[in-house]
C-alpha cells in the first residue's frame, strides 16, 4: 500500500491570516432527501451528530456534518475512518433512496486563522462576510475567484475552506495573495 | 448587478455565482413531434422588453436549477421559484401584476 499524502503536504503561509493546508481529512458525500425521516435518522445515527439545518454545520469531536443542498451533505471524519464509515452508512441507509461516497482524496481542506479572516475571504468570494450575516456554524458554497469552494467558520477567527484537490495549488496561491501583509481592508 | 435568491438554499446569490439557462417553461418537443413543433422548441423564443421568465442555475452554490421572474428593462426581480413547475406560481404573477399592471408574456397575463 502506498502512503496517502495530502495535496500540498501541509503547506503554510503567515500573513494577514495564517493559511494552512489542513492535511488529510475523511470526506463523505451523502445524497438523499433531508426531509426523509429514514435518511435523516440513519445519517445522524452513524455520524453521531445531529442533522444540520439549511446552510449549517454541526460538529462534535472530530466529526462535522455539513449542509450542501436540500439533498446533499458532506460528512467530515478522520481520514482513516472514512472507508468504514461509508460501509456503516450504506448499511444504515438500507433501501432508502440515498448514496454515500468516499471523496476524501478528491478534495482538499484549508484552514484560515487570525483576526483578519473575513477580509481575506471577502476579497475572493461574492459573499457578505460581515459578522451579522455570516456567523460561526454557517456554511456557504460559493466560488473563490474562479473555482468552486465551500467555506464555514469554526469560530470568529477560524475558517475552513474545501475545494477540489485538482485546484489546491491555485486555492493556496489565492489565499496567500489575499493574505499579503499590509493589505487589510478593515471593514469588518 | 443581478442578485437572485436561490429558492433551494436561500442564498442571495449575485450573478457571478449563477449560470443563466435561458427562457423558462418551454415545452420540449422530441422525435415524435411535428417538424413545426420541433422547430418552435429549438428556435422560437420571447425577446421581451419588460416582464420575462427565465431558468437559472446556482452553479457555484447548491447546484440547483430554479426559475426567476424579472424585468429585462430595469433588472427588477419579481421573485424566484421552484424548478418543479411548468408555469409561474400565482404569488409571483400577483407580484408582477402589482408592479406591471397589464403585463403579458406568451399566453400569460
Ligand atoms: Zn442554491
Amino acid at each position: 500500500m502506498s502512503e496517502p499524502v495530502s495535496a500540498l503536504n501541509a503547506a503554510a503561509f503567515d500573513g494577514l491570516a495564517h493559511v494552512q493546508e489542513a492535511g488529510l481529512h475523511g470526506m463523505i458525500t451523502l445524497r438523499g432527501d433531508h426531509a426523509d425521516a429514514d435518511f435523516a435518522q440513519a445519517v445522524a445515527d452513524v455520524a453521531g451528530v445531529a442533522m444540520p439545518d439549511q446552510r449549517e454545520v454541526v460538529s462534535g469531536g472530530d466529526t462535522s456534518l455539513i449542509w450542501m443542498s436540500p439533498d446533499e451533505l458532506l460528512l467530515l471524519c478522520p481520514y482513516a475512518e472514512a472507508g468504514e464509515t461509508v460501509t456503516k452508512l450504506t448499511e444504515a441507509l438500507g433501501d432508502t433512496h440515498a448514496l454515500a461516497v468516499d471523496v476524501s482524496d478528491a478534495r482538499v481542506v484549508f484552514t484560515l486563522t487570525g483576526t483578519h479572516i473575513r477580509d481575506v475571504i471577502a476579497k475572493l468570494a461574492p459573499v457578505d462576510m460581515s459578522p451579522a450575516a455570516f456567523r460561526p456554524g454557517m456554511v456557504r458554497r460559493t466560488r473563490f475567484a474562479q473555482v468552486a469552494a465551500a467555506v464555514w467558520l469554526r469560530d470568529d477567527e477560524t475558517a475552513q475552506i474545501i475545494c477540489f484537490r485538482s485546484v489546491a495549488p491555485y486555492m493556496f496561491a489565492l489565499l496567500c495573495n489575499a493574505a499579503t501583509p499590509g493589505t487589510e481592508v478593515g471593514i469588518f | 448587478m443581478l442578485i437572485l435568491e436561490c429558492p433551494y438554499c436561500g442564498v442571495h446569490a449575485e450573478e457571478t455565482e449563477l449560470h443563466g439557462g435561458g427562457e423558462a417553461h418551454l415545452t420540449r418537443h422530441g422525435p415524435e413531434s411535428s417538424d413545426q413543433d420541433f422547430e418552435g422548441y429549438l428556435f422560437q423564443r420571447e425577446n421581451p422588453r419588460g416582464v420575462h421568465f427565465e431558468r437559472w442555475r446556482h452553479v457555484h452554490g447548491c447546484g440547483k436549477w430554479f426559475h426567476a421572474a424579472r424585468c429585462t428593462a430595469t433588472l427588477e426581480v419579481f421573485g424566484t421559484y421552484s424548478a418543479q413547475t411548468s408555469e409561474p406560481p400565482q404569488h409571483i404573477r400577483d407580484r408582477i401584476s402589482a408592479k406591471r399592471p397589464g403585463w403579458s408574456w406568451r399566453e400569460l397575463a
